[in-house]
């Protein structure tokens, strides 16, 4: 049906997410004149790096036609061992250097694993995603408190925190880890067989299972993927608080992940969408939640603005489709 | 001549800039079987959706009864008696037969309940009148194709249609279902309904139609009672130029050419049983039998979709795994009946979708980076190859044809340079045109010594394409037909069990 109707279509897809942002950068730069400054800039990259991260490796999962819920938990449980395990190594005298480092490595590791077993759940075992991950969800969280007795984990090494508020170049650390994710995810989803094969599950798993290719590793990397980036979140957010608060560390991050996914314009349903989409869609929650705060609106009411985005956000691709 | 019961006035419909139907008039009696024939893309279904409801035309105007009707939802259309059965069957499989018939125009008591009793009845009259062995409590899914079309001809007299359109309804159905098909259509011409009839196959509509009228490129080119027009002649009139023999010559393997591949006593529980045969290089074995007979069940257990025992041989050297990708890497490629279901992504591009199964081939380095140059080329060499139209590689398969779609299909399962090719139902849905081509490329593949093998509803498809013929009856091989015994009477001999094979 006429190729230009297409290619309009097809450019509202892919750039509606970035008109959006320019158009809130541009209303907050007028609301406030503090907005633009680059200390408050660099700030609201920061706030959105410890989700927008979990949010890359979403992207996979979702494009996939999966869902992960148990984001949060996740990096709640993960931050909570990294932590028991730096402190472990300080009180055994080791320099702080290894303490991070075994912090890191635990992270990392139980991220990955804790990914993999909601990835085997979900194609061994072939439950609906939607339900290992909200089991998971409750397990994590339950075995993060347990640990913990619902209160603190707080860490003993002056390096981690450092490290948690270092800047590079003006930008704050997490950001850049944010960034180098977010291109080599970009690479792999566009440019690589595995990201291909990623799409066209989401698109159509039975074409995929009869062109001969494993659907079931395919899917299982997604969500071991995610439990890695969980992992670095992990951390991140670990060293900025000096610690992990059993009952708080990572509670609602899968809200902030899936709606930076959907802002960014990938399809709820599988089969299409961007890692840069995700970062703006990431972007554009955290100018909202900057705005809202410089507005002097509740912090209360915040939930209720992402709410609706988020929904509004389907609803402009259902109108799309 | 009295008073046509549908008439179309001047329809046009253009998407866009694109003009999809131009003035096409066209008008309907009651008692009457109207043909609708063309290509794919030749508007026939746009213009059955304007029938519908489902789109509004852009310029022209629709009369029932000789009064002006405008159809703004497909429910305007069902109220003033014009139903349609999909190609899709538009079901719930969930849901019984009766709740699928009443679906939206439940029947209810004084209090407001549903009168479950009433409908039961109401529903068992109508399929008595389709002499239908329905029962009106089954659930959807344990239903054959055959039924659920039956159903959705009960759905429609429920509704009290006048017009009814059928939208290629034989494409799922066997022969013999086919019959008694048009056993229930004749049946609804005599009681005064008005039948628009879709299909392809041409001995279709010069079996059930009273008159055929011929779309091309959104005109209307033709109309003829159906006395005056040879299939083909329709076929002529479609396309807009001569047809040759729709089947190219038929090619036999050289004399002396080798056994190539080998199937002994393949077996799946619950589909078929011992099932065996030897395929030579260069060779087309035809695959027959009813819809469930289970072929294409054997296909898929030979691409390892399917779990079975047996022995599978390329060459003499069996087959190791039963995994689809030892199938592959075995050089076996299988092109599935179920084209939008399993064998092409629509939302792809071309060069997306022929790769697909030969990807790890245009792959380098350790993150397995796609060489897109590489990748553009090939998609342009099979475009060509297979006479794929489209403005370019780059172009999405929701933007082509149903042939052209099933083209990239086949160029997806050509790319891994198989050995052994399985087709099933390789023409299904698609026009005369895109036949020709697809029958072309099958006899290029095996003159380069490539094993087809052919399963295949279209017993004329078979009989065109084959010299031997392996036939299935319920899950059993029946037995081979070879040389000149491949002939419909032969083949449905065996395919019905009125004779048992050697």
């Amino acid at each position: 049906m006429g190729r230009i109707a297409t290619r309009n279509k097809f450019s509202a897809e892919r750039y509606g997410s970035l008109i959006a942002l320019a158009i809130l950068l541009v209303v907050s730069a007028t609301l406030s004149s503090h907005f633009l400054q680059p200390e408050n800039l660099f700030n609201i990259l920061r706030q959105v790096s410890y989700t927008g991260i979990i949010a890359l490796g979403m992207t996979f999962v979702i494009i996939a036609g999966g869902i992960d819920l148990s984001v949060g938990s996740m990096a709640g449980f993960a931050g909570a061992l990294a932590i028991l395990a730096m402190n472990a190594l300080g009180e055994a005298g080791r320099p702080e250097w290894v303490g991070v480092l075994g912090a890191v490595a635990v992270a990392l590791a139980v991220g990955t694993l804790s990914g993999a077993l909601n990835g085997l759940m979900i194609t061994k075992g072939r439950i609906a995603p939607f339900i290992v991950t909200l089991g998971t969800m409750a397990i994590f969280r339950s075995l993060c408190l347990f640990m913990g007795n619902a209160g603190e984990f707080n860490s003993t090494n002056n390096l981690y925190s450092e490290i948690g508020s270092a800047t590079f170049l003006m930008i704050p650390v997490p950001v850049w880890i944010m960034m180098a994710i977010a291109v080599f995810f970009s690479v792999i989803l566009l440019r690589t067989r595995y990201g291909r094969y990623v799409r066209a599950v989401g698109s159509n798993q039975r074409v995929v299972l009869y062109a001969a290719i494993n659907v079931d590793r395919i899917v299982f990397l997604t969500y071991l993927v995610n439990g890695l980036v969980v992992g670095v979140t992990a951390v991140l957010i670990s060293m900025r608080f000096n610690g992990v608060g059993s009952s708080t560390l990572g509670v609602n991050y899968e809200l902030d992940a899936i709606a930076a996914v959907i802002i960014g314009g990938t399809a709820m349903a599988g089969g299409s969408g961007t890692i840069w989409g995700t970062v703006v869609g990431a972007v554009i929650l955290g100018v909202i939640n900057n705005m809202l705060n410089m507005a002097g609106v509740s912090p209360y009411l915040q939930g209720t603005v992402k709410g609706l985005v988020i929904i509004g956000a389907v609803l402009i691709q259902r109108r799309k489709a | 001549m009295p008073e046509a019961i549908i008439r179309a006035e001047k329809i046009r419909k253009d998407f866009s800039t694109v003009t999809v139907l131009n003035d096409i008039s066209i008008e309907l009696h009651a008692g009457e079987v109207l043909g609708l024939i063309g290509e794919n893309g030749a508007g026939k279904s746009t213009l059955m959706k304007i029938f519908s409801g489902i789109y509004q035309p852009t310029a022209g105007s629709l009369f029932i009864d000789g009064q002006p009707v405008t159809f703004r939802y497909p429910s305007d259309a069902k109220a003033a008696g014009v139903s349609i059965v999909p190609q899709e069957f538009n079901l719930c499989p969930d849901l019984s037969v009766m709740e699928n018939v009443f679906l939206g125009e439940e029947i209810r008591t004084r209090g407001g309940f549903l009168d479950q009793a009433a409908m039961r009845a109401r529903t068992r009259e109508l399929l008595a009148e389709l002499s239908a062995s329905v029962d009106p409590d089954a659930r959807i899914t344990e239903l054959s194709a055959a039924q659920k079309q039956l159903v959705e001809i009960c759905k429609a007299l429920a509704h009290k249609a006048r017009v009814l359109i059928l939208d290629e309804p034989t494409t799922v159905l066997t022969r013999i279902e086919i019959d008694s098909l048009f056993r229930v259509l004749r049946e609804l011409r005599a009681r005064g309904l008005a039948l628009i009839y879709i299909s392809h196959k041409l001995w279709e509509i010069e079996e059930i139609c009273d008159r055929v009228v011929v779309l091309r490129d959104g005109e209307r080119v033709h109309s003829a009672p159906i006395a005056d027009l040879s299939p083909a002649e329709m076929a002529r009139r479609m396309v807009g130029r001569e047809l040759s023999d729709i089947f190219p010559r038929l090619v036999e393997p050289a004399a002396d050419a080798p056994v190539l591949f080998e199937v002994e006593g393949l077996s799946s529980p619950g589909a078929f049983e011992n099932i065996s045969f030897a395929v030579r290089a260069g060779e087309t074995l035809g695959l027959a039998g009813l819809v469930g007979a289970g072929r294409t069940e054997v296909a898929e257990a030979i691409m390892g979709l399917r779990r079975a025992s047996g022995r599978i041989a390329i060459q003499g050297r069996e087959l190791r795994g039963h995994k689809p990708k030892d199938a592959v890497a075995a050089g076996i490629g299988y092109l599935s009946e179920d084209r939008q279901g399993s064998g092409v992504m629509v939302p792809f591009s071309i060069e997306e979708n022929v790769t697909l199964v030969s990807l790890p081939g245009y792959t380098r380095g350790p993150l397995g980076l796609v060489d897109r140059r590489r990748e553009v080329a090939r998609a342009q060499q099979l475009k060509q190859l297979f006479a794929i139209k489209s403005a370019s590689t780059a172009q999405c398969l929701n933007e082509l044809s149903g042939g052209n779609q099933q083209k990239v299909s086949l160029a997806k399962c050509f790319d891994p340079e198989p050995r052994v090719l399985i087709v099933d139902e390789p023409t299904r849905g698609v026009d005369v045109g895109a036949k020709q081509d697809i029958y072309r490329l099958i006899n290029e593949l095996t003159a380069k010594g490539i094993v087809i093998i052919l399963i295949s509803s279209e017993l004329e498809e078979i009989i065109g394409m084959c010299r031997r013929v392996l036939v299935m009856r319920e899950g059993r091989a029946a037995g081979f037909v070879t040389g000149e015994a491949v002939n419909e009477q032969e083949i449905m001999y065996l395919a019905t069990g009125i004779r048992e094979g050697a």
